[in-house]
């Protein structure tokens, strides 16, 4: 379960880099004042708080920048108009003639030409070109010869599992849809990765746009995404690139960046050219984590199921979507258990063709045919005959072409499921309100009143102070930067808003992953139990599970926080686990000889060695709730989330929806700027 | 069939590791394949598809809408021999597909005045295609039990008195009113302000989140009130109570700041892209005389929802119920 894992820690990259230079601790030079410089950053995050908080005792409620429900700014309007400008060039331009007309018609082109052979019924036949034993055998064919046996068996139960569940051409088209985008992706995101690690000017320049691809809520640019590339595979393909190409385009450039410098002297000073030294040395030498990005691509390119199914992409997000609108808990879990499922499968065959491919290469060095490929490619030939023979069969005979109706699993699972759900509903009903209660009383509500309703100026600055105390000088100048945006789009109060459910979340999160890590981090078996647990929430649509969340908490806040902890609390977890186990075995050893308890040995020797791990957990954590801002509006949260969600909605939101986004980004860069500087300086001193 | 038994006896000829991959595949084969018809000589579908050609249906994300889509493409498939597209879109995005063609119809229009301007007045791309015979209410609502249990609950005069008790964790020391379809314009702020209400506007932020709102209040009889509307199969399932607002007039809702009525009742419409009006494609023709009535479509939305049917079958199901009402939109 390792990779699923490994794959999402990453998804998010910008908090996994580094900050490029952090800024030093004041030297002390005089011994007056000495205790100011060394103590300085807790001194003035007291500071900050103290006054703080008398500032918002005496000004509540002043200067708060609220705006209703309704009410538009210039900038909202602006926007709007910006839309409409560009929906009426778009019939007489010559740049949507000559280079989006193409690009759409390429991409539903071969969208439709894959649909045709695997999922959909071209014109004049009643089923596709092969039917479901020819696709079931051709995908296990190609998975024995790239990623070996048992990715091949997990592949064709897999696939078989799709159709039992009702959804035979619904996943056929996901795989279709995942295919292409992540086959664009890499064609558009190794170059990039390439010249990125190749020119530090190009990474500066470039790296706040996949920032921006990552953070901005694609729900505030679907509609004109729709407007540019048509109703189709296209826009659906585009859309799920835009958030997909970054982890790919990050991660080639951190694994050609990574080859050894001595190497590369070797090769310069041996003569190479550029173009040799980068496809003879560095291409081959990151190799592996090259295919690590592509396959992070992957898992980002099936989180975007669901949303493309909002402007008709084909797949298992219609389904999805259409359970959500009747309310059916049944059959919204089971499309969403056929993506989890596709994720595992993609997931575990790329890491093995991966690992595969570098023996492959290894072996190939070393010279000297062994007998052991020799043979593998006998079988690869013969399964190549028999994939053949299967396609054709499936082509010509109906039972072999349409997947066949029984056994049904979907259906009494989805019965089963609703039945669960249903008696947790009515059983922990009582509960779950006096939680809801609870925590909005003693945690939401306070911290909302200090940061939403504090004059703007006043918490501009405080936010400032916690960016120097905990960041330093870097991570301030980029707040006033995020501030100054949030200010612009006029909405700040909103954001205020959502920064408090975020925090709150956050904090849960931070709170949930230090217990469960430490103990997966102390536990090998309680590691492998809870993993794959984990792994399922990370990659279920959320959409799946809103609707026992309403159940339970109704459309509140709260019930925002948890659709958000559900989806923060597994990566935060993996990191601290992660972070337990990297600390090194000598001094855990030695701790234990001198007879330390093990709540000692955590909380004074695994936690603080593994502090860096844990801020990093928290920064994770932050940035995977703070996605979910969106979906949390749709049950409750308010604040920017609703925004987004009613500027897709209506037409006249849309500027005011796509500024909620852009506020939503804003947010995203400056607590992952504050919290990666500060995980930067945990990590040094 | 020749062929094949070409194959299947090849296989067993080769050598031995093949023969195990064939022993395989002719298990395989032995359970679904020797039963299978000919796809060449199964039937095409469709029927004669020439007339017609291709349908492209929008369906907007709501059951109602859905049951409107699949009744009149269930039809125009098997009446008229369309091939319909069904594409599951947004309102906006819906409208934005009528000027390149990507878009035929939508089959359920809620006013949407902004559109109207945007598409019909200014593109031209879009043209109104009459009534669907729904009436779509907006409104506030409350459970049964409350109107049972408090009858003055029904008008807006009475609801201070009642504030209190809609209390929640969200709306503080008010009352709360739950709002939040998001795909719908509402003038619920300005209502609470203009009518002195002690309430506050909570946004639910979607439609499954109200729907369990309502339906949650109905199970373990707890105050609620919030936005609905009607048709609605949930409607169905628990008959939510309208309270009344002061009564709708001409313009009472011109300025959106100053609302102290109503909302009005919409005549649901028909909108399809001009291109499909002048195509003379039959299926322009079924659409332009497809009515029915809100029970009619709460039956078929109640199919799917309630009892999870396919929306084809279910479809079928009203289809094969209402052979004349069908009759009357294909004349």
């Amino acid at each position: 379960m390792s990779t699923i894992a490994g794959a999402r820690e990453r998804a998010a990259e910008p908090a996994t880099r580094p900050p490029t230079a952090v800024p030093g601790e004041p030297a002390p030079r005089e011994k007056a004042g000495a205790l100011l410089r060394r103590r300085w950053r807790p001194l003035l995050l007291a500071a900050v708080v103290v006054v703080w908080l008398v500032l918002w005792a005496v000004l509540k409620g002043t200067q708060t920048l609220e705006l209703g429900g309704a009410e538009k700014t210039g900038v909202h309007l602006w926007l709007n108009s910006l839309r409409d400008a560009f929906d009426a060039a778009r019939t007489n331009s010559a740049f949507f003639e000559y280079v989006v007309q193409p690009i759409t018609d390429g991409i539903n082109g071969l969208v439709t030409f894959l649909q045709n052979l695997f999922s959909q019924a071209p014109a004049g036949r009643p089923v596709p070109q092969v039917g479901w034993l020819g696709v079931v055998v051709l995908l296990a064919w190609v998975t024995f010869a790239f990623a070996g046996l048992r990715s091949m068996l997990l592949v064709a139960a897999s696939v078989l599992l799709f159709g039992f569940f009702g959804y035979w051409q619904q996943s056929l088209d996901t795989l279709i849809v995942t295919f292409v985008a992540v086959g664009l992706c890499t064609v558009l995101g190794l170059p990039l990765g390439i010249w990125m690690a190749r020119s530090r000017r190009a990474s500066t320049a470039i790296t706040p746009v996949l920032d921006l691809m990552q953070t901005l809520p694609s729900f505030a640019y679907l509609a004109p995404l729709a407007l540019v590339f048509g109703i189709g595979p296209a826009a659906a393909i585009i859309t799920t690139i835009i958030y997909a190409l970054p982890p790919l385009v990050r991660i080639t450039e951190h694994g050609i960046r990574n080859v050894s410098p001595t190497t590369l002297e070797a090769v310069t000073s041996m003569g190479g050219t550029a173009w040799q030294t980068l496809t003879k040395v560095q291409l081959p030498m990151s190799r592996r984590t090259i295919v690590v990005g592509i396959n992070q691509s992957t898992m980002a390119a099936l989180s975007m199921a669901t949303i493309a199914a909002l402007i008709n992409g084909p797949g298992l997000g219609q389904p999805v979507l259409q359970a959500l609108q009747s309310l059916d808990v049944g059959s919204a879990f089971v499309s969403g258990l056929a993506i989890v499922l596709m994720a595992i499968m993609l997931d575990r065959t790329t890491t093995a063709a991966s690992e595969r491919s570098s023996i492959a290469a290894r072996v190939q060095r070393g010279g000297g045919a062994l007998r052991g490929p020799r043979r593998r490619r006998l079988v690869v030939v013969a399964g190549a005959v028999i994939a053949a023979i299967a396609i054709y069969l499936s082509h010509s005979y109906l039972t072999l072409a349409q997947f066949p109706a029984s056994p049904n699993l979907g259906s009494p699972l989805a019965t089963a499921v609703s039945t669960i759900v249903q008696w947790i509903v009515t059983t922990f009903a009582g509960f779950t309100g006096w939680l809801k209660d609870t925590v909005t009383a003693l945690l939401v509500n306070p911290l909302e009143s200090l940061l939403a309703q504090s004059p703007w100026w006043v918490l501009a600055f405080v936010l400032l102070g916690v960016a120097l105390a905990l960041g330093g000088l870097r991570a301030a100048a980029i707040t006033v930067v995020c501030e100054a945006v949030i200010l612009g789009t006029g909405l700040w109060n909103e954001s205020m808003k959502t920064l408090a459910t975020t925090l709150v979340a956050t904090l849960l999160v931070v709170l949930v992953a230090l217990v469960i890590g430490v103990w997966m981090g102390r536990n090998k078996l309680a590691d492998s139990v809870i993993r794959p647990i984990l792994d399922a929430f990370q990659t279920i649509p959320s959409f799946v599970y809103l609707v026992p969340a309403l159940a339970l908490f109704g459309p509140t806040r709260f019930t925002a926080i948890v659709a958000a902890f559900a989806y923060g609390v597994p990566i935060a977890t993996k990191l601290v686990a992660d972070g337990i186990r990297g600390v090194s075995p000598v001094t855990v050893e030695a701790s234990e000889s001198m007879g330390t308890t093990s709540w000692q040995m955590v909380s004074k020797v695994q936690l603080p060695m593994s502090r860096a791990a844990v801020v990093l957990a928290a920064n994770q954590g932050l940035l995977y709730v703070l996605s979910m801002v969106v979906v949390g509006g749709l049950v409750g949260g308010g604040g920017l989330g609703y925004l987004v969600v009613s500027g897709f909605s209506q037409s006249q939101l849309f500027g005011k929806g796509l500024a909620a986004g852009i506020a939503i980004t804003a947010l995203g860069v400056m607590l992952d700027r504050i919290t990666q500087h500060t995980a930067a300086r945990l990590g040094r001193a | 069939m020749k062929k094949w038994i070409e194959i299947c006896g090849g296989l067993e000829k080769r050598t031995k590791k093949k023969a195990f991959a064939a022993v395989v595949l002719t298990a395989v084969l032995g359970l679904t394949a020797c039963g299978g018809g000919d796809i060449s000589s199964a039937s095409n579908g469709g029927g004669s598809s020439a007339k017609c050609g291709a349908f492209n249906v929008a369906v907007n994300p709501w059951v109602g809408y859905e049951a409107d889509a699949y009744v009149v493409g269930t039809v125009a498939k098997a009446k008229l021999g369309c091939t319909v597209n069904y594409k599951t879109l947004k309102e906006e995005v819906s409208w934005q597909g009528f000027g390149s063609g990507e878009v035929d119809a939508v089959l359920e229009n809620w006013g949407h005045p902004e559109l109207v301007d945007k598409y019909i007045k200014q593109q031209k791309t879009a043209v109104d295609a009459g009534p669907t015979g729904n009436t779509g209410v907006i409104g506030w609502y409350v459970p049964p039990w409350m109107a049972k249990k408090y009858p003055d609950i029904a008008d807006s005069k009475n609801l201070n008195k009642y504030a209190d008790m809609f209390k929640t964790s969200e709306s503080g020391a008010q009352g709360q009113l739950l709002d939040g379809d998001p795909s719908y314009v509402t003038n619920d702020e300005a209502l609470v302000k203009n009518l002195g209400l002690n309430f506050k506007v909570v946004y639910a932020g979607s439609e499954p989140a109200l729907i369990q709102a309502f339906r949650q209040a109905e199970q373990n009889h707890t105050p609620l009130i919030g936005y609905f509307y009607e048709p609605q199969w949930f409607l169905n399932e628990v008959p939510l109570a309208k309270v009344n607002l002061p009564a709708y007039t001409d313009g009472c809702d011109a300025d959106a700041a100053k609302v102290a009525c109503d909302y009005p009742k919409y005549d649901l419409n028909k909108i399809v892209s001009t291109k499909f009006a002048n195509s003379g494609s039959p299926a322009y023709n079924l659409v332009k005389n497809f009515k029915w009535t809100n029970e009619d479509q709460n039956a078929v939305a109640g199919y799917i929802a309630k009892d999870n049917m396919s929306p084809d079958a279910a479809a079928q199901k009203w289809i094969d119920a209402n052979a004349d009402k069908v009759a009357a939109w294909l004349k």
